[in-house]
């Protein structure tokens, strides 16, 4: 590699972004859909609460958000970092 | 037309398409067998990688898993999509970007020893061969319901059409063939729930429907399915039990889910590391149709089981067998009824079927008032559920013929997928790299497909002579693709520090415990009798059951490799390069065969 400063830089960011992507990861579904359940219990969504809704619908959705949001942050960091394929 | 020749026509038509696609498709190379030549759009490899991972259980079964435990088991919804955000962050960029064909390869190069990548080798076949005996057997029961032919000739037609397009046309037609499966099993699973979510709730979208009203009770749809199942004694379909275990577990699959290796072999298909990236996120959006679909189908399902057996609520009376015999909406129960799969019986003669949770004491003391001797519904085959779904609904008879295509399209797909992982692993990490490293390019295609060959065989033979633990092996295959796989590749790419001492040390230490764990309690190579403790929650080592090992597992794996390695010296130089480059989207090519 020709540049081993901006690489190192560009994996940093990379585990950074990964650490945030999986604490949302986890508060959705081990958080909000399963331990925190209680927490938001309170709040009705047709005939349940926001946890059951969250461990059977939510999760998924946030799920998808994530992947989605970190290949789009991702293909932008190859491209700041010049580490892009082409 | 009846219902035979319009299942026969539809399935035969579905036949023809896979084979056709896998003619036009054929492999001519090794890279277009093992990898399709790293030329498949992300959003197609979503698609196959969709079909690829919905398998026999997911189509079949969780629903029905859903249904009858309700809340709990979100684990198997949790569980299972979660894992593509590990696999999508941690796996698959950086093993498209190293460019090789096979996880094995990954981990021999990485781990520089031919020992790491054997260690591999069986930990995949071990994985793979085990997940493979219930696309088999899943087809076999899909063919011999449908088109009315005898489990075994079933499991033989199976056999010869996974055959036909896999061995010729090697990862390339597999692709196309599980595009061509995803559009038919999607099809088939969500029309007969557009169908019943519009009946119960007037919202034709399924997801939507389950948190919509019921149009009935005007009450919300989860309400009045908690009371019913309350009148029956049954707990609350929303309620929640150990909420620690429920997390454990669905840890357990995600992690599973992240190291199966017939999932992350797809991402050796697209042409870019971007692509790998933006490929997960269409694979999780092509299974998320299914994911959605599955619990309001289970819910929906189950208030429709309930009102079949009631149609006069618990109060009233219950549903007379004169009724089950003459009545069409009763005709999925005398189907179903010759499967066995399904079975009743009037314990207190009095000419009606009392379905009830005659474990629950309050139930017990109003069965004594009522005169009732027990629950009457003796058999209720939980997989069922989806295939008799359309029926339930009294949809028409294309609909039903959809399901049988839709089921088998879902273990065909994932049958092929884990066929070539173990064929690859075969001709390529065994043959090619350690006995007969001099093998011409052609030699090895032929390898592989040989090897190919001999795994559908023995696929076939053990779906043949299934071993009486079919569903405990389920939680052998996640378990080890937690404890061994998944953090040895994630060690591979995000440590330079772990060497191979500390990456072999680690996965033996997982597979080996994470074996004697699951034998200790579910019997010696799941032999029944043989095994040394109870499988009760008194005996479990901190009370964490067989199936919810997988993330003990993975953890050892991970304090074993870092712990050995450290005490020993550090990966050399070049390896240390070869993780720096991984990490790095630029310079990804084609791969390369060595």
């Amino acid at each position: 590699m020709e540049d081993d400063k901006s690489g190192a830089a560009y994996w940093k960011a990379n585990v950074r972004l990964i650490y945030i992507s999986l604490a949302i990861w986890a508060l959705a579904s081990f958080g909000f859909g399963i331990l925190l359940r209680p927490l938001v219990a309170g709040i009705p969504i047709g005939g349940t609460d926001l946890g059951f809704w969250f461990a059977q619908q939510g999760s998924i959705l946030v799920f998808l958000a994530l992947i989605f949001f970190y290949a789009w942050r991702m293909n932008q960091l190859d491209r700041e970092f010049g580490v892009d394929e082409e | 037309m009846d219902q035979f020749t319009l299942n026969l026509l539809v399935v035969g038509a579905s036949f023809a398409l896979y084979i056709g696609i896998a003619i036009w498709a054929r492999a001519g190379s090794t890279a277009e067998f093992y990898a399709a030549s790293q030329g498949v759009h992300p959003v197609t490899n979503g698609m196959a990688t969709a079909a690829d991972w919905m398998s026999a259980a997911s189509f079949i079964s969780m629903a029905g898993l859903i249904a009858f435990v309700g809340y709990n088991n979100s684990s198997f919804l949790m569980g299972w999509t979660g894992g593509y955000v590990l696999m999508a962050m941690l796996l698959a960029p950086y093993l498209r970007k190293f460019g090789k064909f096979t996880v094995p390869e990954f981990v021999g190069d990485r781990f520089y020893s031919t020992t790491a990548r054997m260690v591999a080798v069986i930990c995949l076949l071990v994985i793979s061969i085990t997940y493979v005996i219930g696309q088999m057997t899943g087809a076999g029961v899909a063919f011999s319901r449908f088109l009315e032919v005898d489990a075994t000739t079933g499991l033989f037609i199976a056999s010869t059409v996974v055959f036909c397009y896999a061995v010729l046309g090697g990862m390339k037609g597999i692709t196309y063939t599980q595009v061509a499966q995803y559009c038919v099993l999607i099809v088939a699973y969500t029309i007969p729930a557009v169908f019943i979510s519009f009946q119960l709730t007037g919202n034709p979208i399924p997801p939507l429907g389950l948190f919509s009203t019921h149009l009935e009770s005007g009450q919300p749809l989860l309400t009045t399915l908690n009371e019913v199942l309350d009148d029956l004694g049954f707990n609350a379909y929303t309620a929640g039990t150990s909420p620690w275990l429920m997390a454990l577990f669905t840890l357990s699959l995600m992690i599973g889910t992240a190291g199966l290796p017939h999932v992350i072999i797809r991402f050796f298909t697209v042409p870019k590391v971007a692509d790998a990236r933006w490929s997960a996120g269409w694979a999780l959006v092509f299974i998320a149709l299914l994911y959605l679909t599955a619990p309001a189908v289970g819910a929906m399902a189950r208030l429709n089981i309930a009102t079949q057996f009631w149609p006069e609520g618990a109060e009233g009376e219950a549903v007379s067998l004169e009724t089950i015999q003459t009545d069409p909406a009763y005709n999925w129960m005398l189907t179903w009824q010759q499967t066995g799969l399904l079975g009743w019986e009037d314990k207190n003669n009095d000419g009606r079927i009392q379905f009830y949770n005659a474990a629950n004491p309050r139930m017990q003391a109003i069965a004594e008032e009522r005169g009732w001797e027990g629950n009457e519904l003796v058999t209720f085959n939980q997989d069922i559920l989806v295939l008799a779904n359309p029926e339930i609904a009294n949809l028409p008879g294309w609909v039903i013929a959809l399901i049988a295509a839709g089921g088998l399209a879902a273990a065909l797909s994932t049958a092929a997928g884990l066929l070539l992982a173990i064929s690859s692993a075969i001709s390529h990490d065994l043959i090619k790299s350690v006995l007969k490293p001099d093998i011409t390019e052609q030699g090895e295609l032929l390898w592989a497909r040989i090897s190919m060959a001999g795994a559908i065989v023995l696929a076939t033979w053990l779906g043949l002579n299934p071993p009486g633990f079919a569903a405990q092996v389920v939680a052998l295959a996640f378990g080890l693709a937690a404890a061994t796989l998944f953090p040895t590749l994630m060690m591979g790419i995000f440590s330079k520090r772990v060497n191979s001492v500390g990456a072999i040390a680690g996965m033996l230490v997982g597979l080996i415990v994470t074996c004697l764990y699951l034998f200790t309690y579910l019997g010696w190579f799941f032999i029944p009798g043989t095994n040394m403790l109870a499988p009760s929650p008194e005996n479990y080592l901190f009370g964490i059951p067989p199936s919810h090992f997988g993330p003990v597992g993975a953890l050892l794996n991970f304090l074993v490799a870092y712990l050995v390695s450290l005490a020993t010296e550090e990966p050399p130089q070049e390896v240390q390069d070869l993780v720096e480059s991984v990490r790095i989207p630029r310079g990804a090519s084609a791969a390369v065969d060595h």
